[in-house]
């Protein structure tokens, strides 16, 4: 079966986590920084159940099924807030809202 | 069956960088459904078989679902490259990336780590441990959805006035 060192497979999680970080800090759409958050998340789930496959406990699958349920959550309300920015800005651009003012 | 992980982490690796590479949202999109079946597979090969199928149920078959529903209400899909100039000019998050990338990297040479085999972690145990030692926390995070879909409702409802 398989059998991969766990430095492999958390280089591969913190590759996804750096690319999900560069389309945070790089892209300007908020729908697109929405998603790249998503890929953290699920880099850093991935880490977790490969920790509960290492040791052989269910520990870890039980800690993705609550990032699961963070996430869904947290996309509710973002994409409701998203639907609202787009309603007031008239544009999806993350640099319209650089003041303060309403 | 090792080889099937790597094929499958380049694939991912892959896609995940079309994600944020793309100039249109649904394509984006579809990219990060491909990816979330990517690691889906991945979590698979290890015999964590809840986490596989809950990925694709909830996090591919849901909030992406959500995500295109979204977009489509938006309409942004085309609308998408007009807010973007991909410029190199601001080169400092690649950079700060590629540093992170590279520091990893050298870890991971120089460590030797053991190696993670196909161990099943059945639906059954995973249930037994969250439903006895993790009971709580199913309660707070039911709370957090709760949470959620309030938010989201009261967000969502009347986009003409803001009370």
């Amino acid at each position: 079966m398989t059998s991969v060192p766990m430095h492999h497979i958390l280089m591969f999680a913190s590759v996804l986590f750096a690319l999900g970080l560069l389309g945070v800090l790089k892209r300007r759409n908020l729908i697109f920084i929405f998603m790249s958050v998503e890929i953290m998340l699920n880099a850093a789930a991935l880490v977790f159940v490969a920790a509960a496959c290492k040791f052989g406990a269910p520990d870890g699958q039980i800690m993705f099924v609550f990032i699961l349920s963070v996430a869904a959550a947290e996309v509710a309300i973002g994409l409701g807030l998203v639907l609202r920015y787009e309603h007031m800005f008239k544009t999806l651009d993350a640099n319209a809202a650089n003041q303060l003012k309403g | 069956m090792t080889a099937l992980f790597y094929i499958n982490a380049c694939i991912a690796i892959a896609t995940t960088a079309m994600v944020i590479f793309s100039r249109h949202a649904v394509h984006a999109l579809l990219y990060l459904v491909l990816s979330f079946l990517c690691i889906s597979f991945s979590m698979y090969l290890f015999g964590a078989f809840m986490a596989a199928a809950l990925e694709v149920i909830v996090y591919a078959g849901a909030i992406m679902v959500l995500f295109v529903f979204v977009i489509m209400l938006l309409n942004i899909g085309p609308n998408a490259m007009q807010s973007e100039r991909m410029s190199l000019s601001r080169i400092a998050p690649i950079m700060l990336c590629v540093v992170l990338l590279l520091a990893e990297l050298i870890y991971v040479l120089c460590s030797q780590d053991a190696n993670v085999k196909y161990t099943e972690v059945t639906i059954r145990e995973v249930a037994v441990a969250l439903y006895t030692q993790y009971s709580l926390a199913i309660e707070i995070a039911s709370c957090i959805l709760l949470a959620g879909l309030v938010g989201a409702y009261r967000l969502g409802a009347k986009l003409n006035e803001i009370r």
